[in-house]
């Protein structure tokens, strides 16, 4: 039964319609003589007030509105990856593709009514059926057979989550688009077709089997991440910051470089320019785990600023459905949101419009559950189905904090759902230190979760390393209170040392340039090698200064080397990490010098 | 949009409050409308529908409604939204805010009408912006740079030298390498006459009128038409880049006086407020005007922007420059400070930032050695401006040797390397070796953002 009604009012996105007696709440509707999609966020009498996921100039009261009788939903299969959507899942070439054809003078824009499949339904894929057969019970999440999607991944054919039954056939290895049947399934007597496709409601989570602790790090190649506040496969994390502080590097730093399977890139009311350069860049980077095209394991979604708003609020939905989809395959896939506040803004724009009560700077009260329900959505999970599957999402939701106050609702409120806290700071982006995370304010609550891993993986010593770098970096913080009042003269020699090491630390180790093709990832090995490089020296430089000499004098010894040492980030590749062995050697050696020498004159 | 629905007219007004009246008995009409209202006195105004109910429209009045009575006015309904008749011939003419001729000179001659709101580009057609442009501006080429179809504001404070550095920029801009001029897209918001009348005279000084096309909204206009002023440039701004294949540079001064009128208008609707009075939607709003700009594939043209606004009480965290540096691609400050030393062009270095920057600069489209001269000019610069503060306090005698190089760095930073004349346009690898020069003054260890074989190449010292 399809619902039509009448509009009766339109503000902005908003749109009342009347006589919509039977819609459900959330349900898909389409708006208007041009069919504008919209979704119905409120249901009172026979009224619904709808959103509108396009520009609702021109409408008019009296207009139909139509009902489609479910809910917001994505489209999942094959031909998802290196594809770019809007917010509500249009393919976004697609559209220029259409409208060169209809009206090229304007193929450039996307114009309003455009109604495009998500996935191409004339491109066929190479099914190879599992190792499943005719007469097997089956359920959700039940692998039927395999496609390659692209180079990288391997895409696996699953029972939709609600769906059991009898096999009773499985389509014979060949090529079929997504909606040739590969399969049948009877229950209670009723035979279902089973796709490669198959459709997910954007607001409800896809189901898993049984939730895991994030244990091993997701690593990203950032050096101050990796080793300072690491991020865990399934864990989630944010990244606030005032604009010009780097959010949108940091973000595509994480996109490019991170060791996920799948990445899902949701620019939120961003800049269009932004996405363009994702999409024109990373067809032509590699993958530094495999060596692939990055572009095929990533999925846009560009809501850009200017695009409807109401759309933007359903971006993120669509971004975490199709993350879970790729999760419960068995990958692990990073979904970074950039910005959570346009989200956030968007949710109060609508609020707005439909009267509600609002709460602090104008945000609805139910702000913060719709925040948490999003982060919830993330981790590290036991899939349904078989074959048993592990798989997971990381959430990583930048934030936009007007004036760059974090007391602001948007970042405090996720701040309590988010176990990962990069802060980016105005005053080091402006003295350009990249990435501009401020590592006093920073934290991650998977430290001592991952240390496990690097002490496997890279060295046993990884997390005294760690830490003696977090302890250096505290003390100087608190030592530049005191120079700031008193200059640095009066300071003990061990707090000038820790100062100098302190230097070496921020231009050594943290400042990372991500345009810069050896210093723009780092490998697990060669943090650690660079840690250990700073700290040996601090360590053999402390002990000399508690003998009594100058710290300056430990720095004069190193003479040349200290230039090496700074520079080695960008100058020793990841392929030659013993020259960061051998220079540690020499500068070693050069504090030798220093004692025998003070030694002599004595 | 086409006049599908003819005009239908209706006279009974129920409430007038602010800049909106509330008109009854309404049919059919649609959102985003345009109306004429037309008075008693046989005056004639425009407005664009705000809010429709089956028989309630709102209407917003952009001549403000003084003088409208409830009865013996009437609402015609245009059954179309604003749009712009644009055409070629528009470069070289002056209009009202509302795209209409004030030159007394010929009409134009449509080639095409555009619903002044455009529709957003689609991302997936965009091209990466990566033209250098060269602005004769060292403080802009060699740390900002500015590129082809980027958005770059300017933030400045009030009586600073916005104005001049805007015109300097439209008049020096070129991309290296084409000898091709930019088309510019003027919107002057709300500015006092004076500004419009330097920029005036300063286009027709340069001979640049008959490339240039002048929207303008004055002070002592209504401020309602301020919401449609940058519209309307830029829907021309569109049609010359996309479809005539020009480079088009639009200037947009004041923002600030457009994010006003949009408090004016959100307050007299009773609209929940966001900062300060703010309406909720002015990030989503100031961005259906900044990402109206850049490239796209298939199309030779382009569009690049400097807004221009004012931060109110030189206050960077002020909603408007606020929600504007979240959308524009970076931004160039001005800095009262440096304005009192006498310096000119007064950029605030550190605070500006140019996004696009590193697409539009190195081998081939500057120098090679750009991107690290211009991050250890920074690197060097805030150590130097770190230090002024510290050396205030315990005094400079107390700083090390290397600290008071860098303090003498910076002083040498604002004299030689940002100060420049108001006519004076450097060429890039000018402004370069002029940085290498001052950089020069610190020790070579310092220079830690730069590789050994670029300082072999470019240092003075190893220069002769």
């Amino acid at each position: 039964m399809v619902v039509k009604g009448r509009i009766s009012r339109i503000t902005g996105p908003l749109v009342v319609a009347e006589n919509m007696t039977g819609i459900q709440m959330y349900e898909m509707v389409k708006v208007g003589e041009e069919r504008l999609i919209g979704e119905v966020t409120r249901i009172k009498g026979d009224e619904a007030y709808i959103q509108v996921y396009e520009s609702t100039t021109g409408l008019k009261p009296g207009e139909i509105v139509e009902g489609t009788g479910s809910p917001l939903s994505v489209e999942l299969g094959p031909g998802l990856l290196g594809n770019i959507y809007d917010g509500v899942q249009r393919p976004l070439p697609f559209i220029a593709e259409l409208l060169t054809k209809t009206s090229p003078k304007r193929s450039i824009f996307v114009e309003r009514g455009i109604d495009v499949s998500p996935l191409p339904r004339d491109k066929k894929w190479h099914f190879t059926p599992g190792e499943i057969k005719v007469g097997d019970k089956v359920s959700g999440g039940d692998l039927l057979g395999l496609v390659q999607e692209t180079e990288l991944i391997l895409h696996k054919v699953m029972v939709p989550p609600n769906e059991f039954g009898e096999l009773t056939w499985i389509a014979p290895e060949g090529d079929y688009t997504i909606v040739d049947p590969i399969a049948e399934i009877k229950s209670n007597g009723k035979v279902k077709e089973i796709y490669l496709s198959q459709r997910w409601p954007v607001r409800f989570p896809r189901p898993y089997n049984l939730k895991l602790d994030p244990s091993e790090p997701l690593i990203t190649g950032l050096r101050i991440i990796d080793t300072l506040f690491p991020m865990a496969k399934g864990g989630t994390g944010m990244i606030p910051g005032g604009f010009g502080t780097g959010k949108t590097v940091t973000m595509h730093g994480l996109a490019q470089w991170s060791s996920a399977n799948v990445v899902l890139y949701i620019g939120c009311g961003e800049r269009g320019n932004e996405m363009t350069e994702v999409l024109e860049r990373f067809p032509t980077y590699k993958d530094p785990w495999t060596g692939k095209p990055l572009m095929e394991r990533t999925v846009l979604i560009a809501n850009t600023s200017n695009m409807p708003v109401a759309a933007r609020e359903a971006s993120i939905y669509v971004g975490i459905t199709i993350a879970e989809f790729y999760r419960d395959m068995g990958y692990d896939v990073l979904l970074v949101a950039d910005s959570t506040s346009r989200w956030a803004e968007a949710l109060r724009e609508i609020a707005g419009r439909l009267e509600e009560m609002p709460a602090e700077e104008g945000y609805p009260s139910y702000l913060a559950s719709r925040l948490a329900e999003f982060y919830e959505r993330a981790g590290r999970v036991k899939t349904i189905g078989n074959p048993n599957r592990t798989g997971s999402v990381t959430v990583v939701g930048a934030v936009s904090p007007p004036g760059g106050d974090f007391t602001e609702p948007v970042t405090t409120h996720t701040r309590r759902f988010t176990r990962v806290f990069w802060a980016l700071d105005t005053a080091l982006a402006y003295s350009r230190h990249y990435p501009a995370i401020n590592w006093i304010l920073s934290y991650s609550a998977y430290v001592d979760t991952v240390s496990e891993w690097w002490a496997k993986n890279v060295d046993p010593k990884w997390k005294e390393y760690r830490d003696e770098i977090m302890d250096i970096l505290l003390r100087e913080n608190e030592l530049q209170e005191i120079v700031r009042l008193v200059g640095t003269e009066s300071l003990d020699e061990s707090d000038k040392l820790v100062l100098d090491v302190a230097r070496m630390i921020r231009d050594g180790f943290l400042k990372q340039n991500a345009f810069d093709p050896i210093d723009t990832f780092a490998s697990p090995k060669k943090q650690f090698e660079l840690m250990k490089l700073i700290i040996d020296y601090y360590r053999k430089a402390s002990e000399l200064v508690h003998s009594g000499i100058q710290a300056s004098k430990a720095k004069e010894a190193l003479g040349r080397l200290y230039v090496d040492i700074v520079k080695a980030r960008f100058s020793i590749p990841n392929d030659k990490i013993e020259m960061i062995e051998d220079l540690r050697k020499r500068t070693l050696n050069s504090l030798d010098g220093l004692k025998s020498k003070e030694v002599k004159s004595a | 949009m086409s006049s599908l629905y003819g005009i239908r007219e209706y006279s009974k007004i129920v409430e007038i409050k602010g800049p909106l009246i509330v008109v009854e008995g309404v049919s059919r009409a649609s959102y985003d409308e345009i109306v004429e209202v037309e008075l008693s006195d046989g005056t004639r105004r425009r407005g664009r529908v705000l809010d429709v109910s089956k028989n309630i429209a709102i209407v917003q009045v952009f001549e403000g409604t003084t003088g409208i009575t409830t009865t013996g006015t009437r609402v015609r309904f245009l059954g179309r939204p604003l749009e712009l008749p644009v055409s070629e011939d528009m470069l070289g003419r002056i209009f009202n805010g509302l795209g209409e001729p004030i030159d007394n000179g010929p009409e134009i001659v449509a080639e095409e009408k555009y619903d002044i709101n455009g529709s957003p580009i689609n991302p997936a057609v965009r091209a990466y912006p990566e033209d250098f442009i060269q602005t004769g501006v060292s403080a802009i080429d060699g740390m900002n740079t500015l590129v082809r179809g980027q958005k770059l504001p300017i933030f400045s404070g009030s009586g600073l030298p916005h104005n001049i550095l805007a015109a300097q920029i439209a008049r020096q801009a070129t991309v290296k390498g084409e000898g091709e001029e930019f088309g510019v897209v003027f919107a002057a918001i709300g500015i006092k006459y004076d500004d419009y009348l330097f920029f005036r005279k300063f286009f027709e000084e340069t001979g640049a009128l008959n490339r240039v096309a002048m929207f303008v909204n004055l002070a002592d206009e209504p401020a309602m038409i301020r919401l449609v002023t940058p519209r309307v440039a830029l829907t021309l701004a569109e049609y010359l880049a996309y479809e005539k294949d020009l480079h088009i540079l639009v200037i947009l001064t004041d923002m600030t006086n457009y994010a006003e009128a949009l408090r004016e208008i959100s307050s007299s609707r009773e609209e929940v407020p966001g900062r300060q009075g703010y309406p909720g939607y002015m990030y989503s709003d100031l961005a259906s005007i900044y990402e109206r700009a850049g490239r796209v594939h298939g199309k030779k043209g382009s569009i690049t922007q400097i807004p221009i606004l004012t931060m109110p009480n030189d206050d960077i965290t002020h909603p408007i420059p606020d929600l504007t540096g979240y959308i524009t691609e970076g931004q160039i400050v001005l800095s009262r400070d440096l304005y009192n030393k006498g310096i000119y062009p007064p950029i605030n270095v550190l605070m500006s930032l140019s996004r696009l920057m590193k697409e539009g600069i190195g081998p081939g489209k500057t120098r090679d050695d750009h991107a690290q001269v211009s991050d250890q000019l920074y690197a060097s610069y805030s150590r130097g401006v770190d230090l002024r503060s510290l050396a205030a306090v315990v005094g400079e005698e107390s700083l090390s040797e290397t600290d008071r190089k860098f303090l003498k760095f910076a002083d040498l930073f604002e004299k030689k390397f940002l100060s420049q004349g108001i006519r004076e346009n450097r060429s890039i690898e000018n402004t370069l070796d002029l940085a290498w020069n001052i950089l020069s003054e610190i020790p070579e260890e310092e220079l830690t953002n730069i590789k050994e074989e670029m300082i072999k190449k470019y240092h003075p010292k190893y220069k002769k």
